[in-house]
C-alpha cells in the first residue's frame, strides 16, 4: 500500500526540551488516521512540522513515496498539506468568501473578483454537503459553521491530506456527528484525513487506524478495529490508569450552597442560565456535567462574583451573596480554583510567594495598617510549597516559570488552605499529567472528607464520574438531571448533555 | 452666504490636505497592525526633506521643483519609516515607544542638519513653494466654482483623489484584503502563506511615503520653510483623524477635512459673525475633544483592528 | 533569575552605550571629533559649578516626568500624557503662587499640591475612561496633551493676564529657588526642587513595593483578570494609578513654575519634559532608582549638550538624536537579549 504521507522518525527540539523523538507517522491514501496522545505529548507540534511551520532536527518528510522539505506552510499547501487548527485562522470581519479566497484571491484587472470567488465557494460547499453561505460574515456564523469554513479554505487550496486539531473540543454532540459524516464524504472522494486527538471513542468510531504519542516519543500505530479503548488508554498513558479514586461514601450534611432560579446573561447579553437551581451539601462533591456553552461557566462566575446576575438568588450557608463583590465573597467563605488557571488563578509575573496571598495579602499578617509584611508572606509561602507539593527552585522564582501542574498546585493550596466552607473547582486538571490529576483528585476527596462542599465542573466525564458524589447536568442554562455516579454511565450522560430526556428511573429526581 | 463659504471652503481644504495625506498613511500602518504614533516625525522628515531639496534645487528645476520635492520627500520619509518597521516589526519593539523614538529622531535630525547646512536654526523661505490656482472651466460655474475651483491649491485636490485610491487599494485588492488580514489575525494570514512581515514592512513604507508628503506639503503650501516648530502636533492630529474616521481612508479624509475646516475657522472666526464671539481655543482643541469623545463611544463606537499593536511571532500561538 | 537582573542592568547599560557610539558615528560624519565632542558635553554638565547647578535643575523635573510614566506603567498604563500634565501643574502652581498672599510654610506646599492635583485632574479623564470605557489611555493622553496645551496658553492670556505673553513673577513665599544654592552653584538656577523629587522617588518605591496599593497596582498591571478573581477593584487601580501619576507630573510643572522660571510663558510648543519622562522612564526600567540614575543621565545630555556648540562646533540637536537612539534600543531589548545569550552560547 502507498502512503501519502510519511514522517520518519522525526526529532524536533526546543531549547530544554525534546518534543519528539524518532516518531514516525505513516498515513495511507483515503484513510481516517487518528495521532493519540496526552494533552503536551506532542501531538501539535509534530503537525506544525508536517505544515512546515517548525524544521525538525533528525527524520525525513516523504510525500506519497517523494522526500521533501517543508520550510512553511506554503510549501505544505502546495503539497496538498491543509491544516485545520484548533483555534480556527478566521478573520471576524471577513466574510466567508473573502477568509476561504485569502492569499490566493482570484481578480480581474488586478480587482478582487468576488462574485467569482463567491459561486466558486458555493459550488465547492455543496459538493461536500457543507452547507456554507459564501456571503456570510465570520463573526456572525456559529462555530460549527466556521469549522466547515475552515475546512472549505483547504478544499479551495486544492489539499489532499487535510490535518485536525482536536476538531470536536468546540462542537455540540450534533455538530460532532455531522463533521464526522463530512470526513466520511471527504474520504469517500479520495482525501486522507489526520485527526489529532485525545479522546478515544471518537478514534474508535471513526477512525482506520492510530498512531500513539506519549511525552514526545512515538509509541506505534495501531488498525482500530482490532483494538480496544482500554489498549489505546494504556498505550497513550504508558500504564493502565485505574479509573477509579479511592474515596469512601460520602455523608452529605446541611446546604452549603443553594442556588435558586439563577438567571446570567453573557458577556453579549444573551441570557445563558436560565432559571438555574443547585444544591450543594457539606461533605459532598457535586460535579456539573455539560458540554461548553451551556451556562456552566456563568453560573461559575456568577457565584463568585465576578458575574452580575439578573434574578434569583444565590445563598452561601445562610447568607445571600446574590451580586455581592467577589471580595466579599471570598470572606464569607468561597475558594475558588478557576478555569483558566493562568489567566485568572495567577499573577504569572509575581513570584510564587506573593502568588500564595492573592486573597489575603491585606489580611492579618500578611499586612498590617497597608504595609506588607514580607516576612510573614514568605513564611506562609514556604509551607504552601511544602505541603501542597509545589516544585519551585524558590518561593522567590516568577510563577511562570513553573510547569503548569506546579502552578495549579500553587492555587489549590492557597484557595484550599483557607479552610472555605465551599470549594469550587473549574476544570481543575486541564492539561496536566496523570500524576498532577491524581493529586488534584486526592486533595478534592480530601477536602470532601473534612466536611467541605465541593463543586466540580469538567468536561471529562470520566473526571466527572470518577470524583464525584452526585452529578448534575447542565444543559441550555438549566439543571436537567441529578443522579449518582454508580447508576450512570458516559452513554447516558452524554445523552442528557445533548439535551435528551432521561428515560432510566433511578436518580435523586 | 456664498462669500461665506468661499471664505471658509479653499482654507479649510488648505489646512485639511497635509492632514488628508498623513491620516491615509496611518490608516495603512495601523490596518496592518502596527501603531504609528511617528507619524508627527515622518512629517518632520517630510517637511525638512521637501524644503531643503527645494532650496537646493529651485534655480535647477525651475516651475517643476515643490512637486519633485514632494516626491524626494516621500521617498526619504518611506525609507526613514524603516526604522519603524524594524524595530516593530521584526525587534519586536513596543509600537509607541517606537514612535516615540522616530518623533525624537526626526526632529533632532532635521534640526541637526538644518544648522550644520544653514548655520542657523530655521531654514530660508522657498523660492518655489506650491501656488493656489482657479481650475479652468470648473471655476466659472455659478456659486460652485468660486467655492471649490477657485484660489484652491492643486494638492488638496491631490489629497482628495489619494484617499479614493487608498479606499480602492485597502478594499477591492488582493492588497488591501492580505494588509487588514494581518492587522485583524496575523496567523491567520500566515496559515494562508501570507507573509506578515513582509505586509508590516510594506504598510508602514507606506505611511512613511504618506508623512512625508502630508509634510512636505505643509512645508510648502504653509510653512515655506523648516525650523523646530515648523511641524507641531499635525502628526498628531492625523493620527487623531485616523482613529475618528475609524481607520477607514475615506473616514480619516472626512476627519481630516473637519479638522482642517476647523483649523481654518480658528484663524478666521473673527470675520465670520457667528463665530466671532467663539473663543479661539475652543476651535483649536475641537479636534482633540471630538477624538476622544469619538473613542469613548459618544458619537459612534471607533473600534480599532484586533491585532494593533501586538507583535507576530512565528510559530506561537 | 539572576540572569533576569542581569538583563535587566544590562539592556539600559548597553542601549546608551549604543546611542553614545552613533551619536560619535554622526560627528565623525560630519567632521567632527567626537573626543572633543563629548568632552565639551561632559564640561557642559560637570565643568563648573553653573554647570552642575543646571544639570541638577533640568535633572529635577525628569525625575517627576520619569516617576510619573513608570509609575503608570507598573500598572500597565502608557501614560504619553505627562506633558499634559506638566503644564497644567505648571500653570496651577504658578496661579497659586501669584494670586494669593500666604506665609511661605502654607503657600509652598499649598501650590506645589494644587499643581499635583492638577496633574492628578487632567490624568483622571483618561484614566476614567480606560477603567470604566476600555479606551486606550494612550490616544487620550495624546489628546490631552493637545487640550492641555491650548488651554494654558488661553487662560494665560485671558485669565491670569489681560493678552500678555506670560505671567507676573510668583511671590516669594511660593518660590523654591535658595540664594544659598544659587550662590553656591556660581547663579545658576538650581533650587530645592531636586530635594523634592527624589523625596517623591522614595514614595514611588515606597508604594510600589512595601504597601497593598502597589501591590494590587502590580497585580493590575500583570493580569487585570486575575485582580478581579483576587476581589481587587481593577477600576479604582487604574484611576488611582493614572491620578498618581497624573500627580507626579504635576509636581514636576511646579518645579518650572515655583523653582526654574518662577511664572508662565504662552508655550509655542511642548515643553519635552513629559516625552523625555517617557524615555527616563523606559531606561529606568519603571522603577524609582533606575529613574533617579535615568534622569540624571539625560540631564546631563540635555545640559551638556548647550555647551557643545559653542566648545566644538557641534549643533545640540545631536543629544536628541542620540535619545532617541538610546529609546530604540531599550524598546528593542529583544534585539540586545538575543545577542547576550549569542554571546553566552559561544562561552558554553
Amino acid at each position: 500500500m502507498e502512503y501519502v504521507i510519511e514522517m520518519l522518525n522525526i526529532r524536533k527540539e526546543f531549547p530544554g526540551v525534546v518534543a519528539n523523538d524518532n516518531i514516525t507517522l505513516q498515513v495511507k491514501k483515503g484513510e481516517i488516521h487518528a495521532l493519540l496522545g496526552e494533552n503536551g505529548a506532542g501531538k501539535s507540534t509534530l503537525m506544525n512540522v508536517l505544515f512546515g511551520l517548525y524544521q525538525p532536527e533528525k527524520g525525513e518528510i516523504r510525500i506519497k513515496g517523494e522526500k521533501v522539505d517543508i520550510t512553511n506552510p506554503n510549501i505544505a499547501n502546495d503539497l496538498g498539506i491543509g491544516m485545520v487548527h484548533q483555534h480556527f485562522m478566521l478573520v471576524e470581519p471577513f466574510t466567508v468568501a473573502q477568509n476561504i479566497i485569502l492569499g490566493s484571491e482570484p481578480t480581474k484587472y488586478g480587482k478582487i473578483n468576488l462574485r467569482k470567488a463567491e459561486k466558486e465557494v458555493q459550488e465547492l460547499s455543496d459538493k461536500y454537503g457543507l452547507r456554507v453561505d459564501p456571503r456570510a460574515k465570520i463573526r456572525d456564523i456559529s462555530v460549527g459553521m466556521q469549522q466547515r469554513v475552515e475546512i472549505l479554505k483547504m478544499l479551495y487550496r486544492g489539499a489532499d491530506v487535510l490535518i485536525l486539531d482536536e476538531p470536536t473540543a468546540v462542537l455540540t454532540p450534533q455538530e460532532i456527528n455531522e463533521l464526522f459524516e463530512i470526513i466520511q464524504s471527504l474520504v469517500d472522494e479520495g482525501k486522507s484525513i489526520i485527526l489529532i486527538t485525545h479522546k478515544l471513542k471518537e478514534i474508535m468510531k471513526a477512525c482506520d487506524r492510530c498512531t500513539v504519542i506519549r511525552k514526545g516519543v512515538g509509541i506505534g500505530t495501531v488498525n482500530v478495529e482490532e483494538t480496544t479503548v482500554d489498549e489505546l488508554a494504556s498505550l497513550m498513558v504508558g500504564r493502565s490508569i485505574s479509573f477509579k479514586t479511592e474515596k469512601d461514601e460520602a455523608t452529605p450534611g446541611k446546604v452549603v450552597l443553594k442556588v435558586d432560579d439563577l438567571h446570567v446573561n453573557d458577556s453579549r447579553n444573551v441570557p445563558i442560565v436560565k432559571g438555574l437551581d443547585l444544591e450543594v451539601r457539606e461533605n459532598e462533591i457535586v460535579g456539573i456535567a455539560g458540554i461548553d456553552g451551556n451556562g456552566q461557566t456563568e453560573l461559575i462566575e456568577a457565584i463568585a462574583g465576578l458575574k452580575k446576575t439578573e434574578s434569583g438568588s444565590i445563598l452561601l450557608g445562610d447568607t445571600p451573596i446574590t451580586n455581592l463583590k467577589p471580595r466579599e465573597i471570598t470572606e464569607k467563605g468561597l475558594a475558588h480554583i478557576p478555569q483558566d488557571r493562568q489567566k485568572f488563578g495567577l499573577i504569572l509575573d509575581f513570584p510564587v510567594s506573593e502568588n500564595t496571598v492573592l486573597q489575603t495579602y491585606y489580611q492579618h499578617p500578611y499586612s498590617k495598617k497597608k504595609m506588607l509584611q514580607y516576612e510573614n508572606i514568605n513564611e506562609y509561602a514556604k509551607r504552601i510549597v511544602e505541603e501542597y507539593d509545589v516544585r519551585t527552585p524558590s518561593i522567590h522564582t516568577k510563577t511562570s516559570a513553573l510547569s503548569g501542574g506546579n502552578q495549579q498546585k500553587v492555587i489549590i493550596g492557597r484557595e484550599v488552605d483557607r479552610s472555605p466552607d465551599l470549594l469550587i473547582a473549574a476544570q481543575p486538571t486541564r492539561g496536566l499529567d496523570v500524576g498532577a490529576i491524581e493529586f488534584i483528585h486526592r486533595k478534592l476527596v480530601e477536602e470532601r472528607d473534612k466536611g467541605r462542599a465541593v463543586l466540580l465542573l469538567s468536561f471529562e466525564l470520566d473526571e466527572i464520574l470518577n470524583v464525584s458524589d452526585r452529578i448534575v447536568v447542565i444543559f441550555d442554562g438549566k439543571i436537567v438531571a441529578d443522579v449518582r455516579p454508580e447508576e450512570t454511565n458516559e452513554q447516558e450522560l452524554g445523552l442528557l448533555m445533548a439535551g435528551s430526556e432521561r428515560k432510566k428511573v433511578g436518580g435523586t429526581e | 452666504m456664498v462669500d461665506l463659504l468661499q471664505s471658509i471652503i479653499p482654507p479649510a481644504l488648505f489646512f485639511s490636505a497635509p492632514l488628508i495625506f498623513t491620516a491615509l498613511g496611518g490608516v495603512f500602518s495601523e490596518r496592518s497592525g502596527v501603531v504609528n504614533i511617528g507619524l508627527e516625525g515622518l512629517m518632520v522628515m517630510g517637511a525638512f526633506v521637501g524644503i531643503v531639496f527645494n532650496l537646493t534645487f529651485a534655480d535647477v528645476l525651475g516651475s517643476w521643483t515643490p512637486w519633485i520635492s514632494i516626491i524626494v520627500a516621500m521617498l526619504v520619509s518611506g525609507v526613514f519609516a524603516i526604522i519603524h518597521a524594524v524595530a516593530t516589526v521584526t525587534l519586536r519593539a513596543d509600537h509607541v515607544v517606537s514612535g516615540i523614538a522616530i518623533n525624537f529622531l526626526a526632529l533632532g535630525l532635521g534640526v541637526f542638519l538644518t544648522k550644520e547646512w544653514y548655520q542657523k536654526g530655521q531654514t530660508d523661505m522657498v523660492s518655489r513653494p506650491f501656488y493656489t490656482t482657479n481650475i479652468p472651466f470648473l471655476s466659472d460655474i455659478p456659486i460652485i466654482g468660486p467655492i471649490f475651483f477657485k484660489g484652491i491649491y492643486l494638492t488638496s485636490y491631490l489629497a482628495i483623489i489619494l484617499a479614493v485610491v487608498a479606499w480602492y487599494v485597502l478594499y477591492k485588492t488582493p492588497f488591501g484584503l492580505r494588509l487588514r488580514a494581518v492587522g485583524e489575525h496575523p496567523m491567520a494570514a500566515d496559515t494562508n502563506g501570507i507573509n506578515v512581515y513582509r505586509m508590516r514592512y510594506i504598510a508602514v513604507i507606506i505611511s512613511g511615503l504618506m508623512g512625508g508628503l502630508g509634510g512636505s506639503v505643509f512645508a510648502l503650501t504653509i510653512a515655506l520653510n523648516f525650523s523646530q516648530s515648523t511641524i507641531v502636533g499635525q502628526g498628531f492630529m492625523s493620527l487623531a483623524a485616523v482613529i475618528f474616521g475609524k481607520w477607514h481612508p475615506l473616514g480619516a479624509m472626512g476627519a481630516a477635512l473637519f479638522f482642517g475646516f476647523a483649523q481654518s475657522l480658528s484663524v478666521i472666526s473673527s470675520g465670520i459673525p457667528l463665530l466671532a464671539n467663539v473663543p479661539q481655543v475652543f476651535l483649536l482643541i475641537a479636534p482633540y475633544v471630538l477624538t476622544i469623545l469619538a473613542l469613548a463611544g459618544f458619537i459612534g463606537r471607533a473600534e480599532a483592528p484586533r491585532a494593533l499593536g501586538d507583535p507576530y511571532i512565528k510559530g506561537t500561538r | 533569575m539572576t540572569s533576569n537582573r542581569l538583563f535587566n542592568i544590562l539592556v539600559p547599560l548597553i542601549s546608551v552605550f549604543i546611542g553614545l557610539l552613533a551619536g560619535a558615528i554622526i560627528m565623525l560624519i560630519y567632521g567632527y571629533n567626537p573626543i572633543s565632542g563629548y568632552a565639551a558635553l561632559w564640561k557642559g554638565a560637570f565643568g563648573d559649578l553653573y554647570f552642575f547647578g543646571e544639570t541638577m535643575r533640568q535633572v529635577t523635573p525628569y525625575i517627576l516626568t520619569g516617576l510619573a510614566v513608570a509609575f503608570a506603567f507598573r500598572a500597565g498604563l502608557f501614560n504619553i500624557g505627562a506633558e499634559g500634565q506638566v503644564i497644567a501643574g505648571w500653570l496651577a502652581a504658578v496661579w497659586i503662587g501669584t494670586s494669593i498672599e500666604a506665609p511661605m510654610y502654607i503657600h509652598l506646599p499649598l501650590a506645589m499640591l494644587v499643581a499635583a492635583l492638577a496633574g492628578a485632574a487632567i490624568a483622571f479623564i483618561p484614566g476614567l475612561l480606560k477603567a470604566k470605557l476600555g479606551v486606550h489611555e494612550v490616544i487620550v493622553t495624546i489628546m490631552f496633551n493637545y487640550i492641555a496645551l491650548y488651554s494654558a496658553n488661553s487662560i494665560i492670556r485671558n485669565v491670569l493676564t489681560e493678552q500678555a505673553d506670560k505671567t507676573e513673577k510668583i511671590a516669594a513665599t511660593a518660590s523654591l529657588s535658595s540664594e544659598w544654592l544659587a550662590t553656591f552653584t556660581s547663579f545658576s538656577r538650581m533650587h530645592y526642587g531636586i530635594l523634592i523629587a527624589l523625596f517623591a522617588a522614595f514614595i514611588m518605591w515606597f508604594i510600589i513595593d512595601k504597601t497593598t496599593i502597589g501591590y494590587e497596582i502590580r497585580s493590575v498591571g500583570f493580569n487585570k483578570h486575575a485582580s478581579q478573581y483576587a476581589g481587587m477593584n481593577v477600576s479604582k487601580n487604574i484611576i488611582l494609578a493614572m491620578v498618581i501619576s497624573g500627580a507626579f507630573a504635576g509636581l514636576a510643572g511646579s518645579m518650572e513654575g515655583l523653582g526654574t522660571f518662577g511664572n508662565m510663558s504662552i508655550q509655542a510648543g511642548f515643553t519635552n519634559l513629559g516625552f523625555d519622562g517617557i524615555a527616563v522612564a523606559l531606561l529606568g526600567a519603571n522603577t524609582a532608582i533606575g529613574v533617579i540614575l535615568a534622569a540624571i543621565l539625560f540631564g546631563v545630555l540635555k545640559v551638556g549638550a548647550l555647551n557643545m556648540p559653542t566648545e566644538a562646533g557641534v549643533p545640540s540637536e545631536l543629544v536628541d538624536v542620540i535619545i532617541a537612539f538610546i529609546i530604540f534600543f531599550v524598546a528593542s531589548s529583544y534585539m540586545i537579549r538575543w545577542i547576550i545569550l549569542r554571546f553566552k552560547k559561544g562561552d558554553n
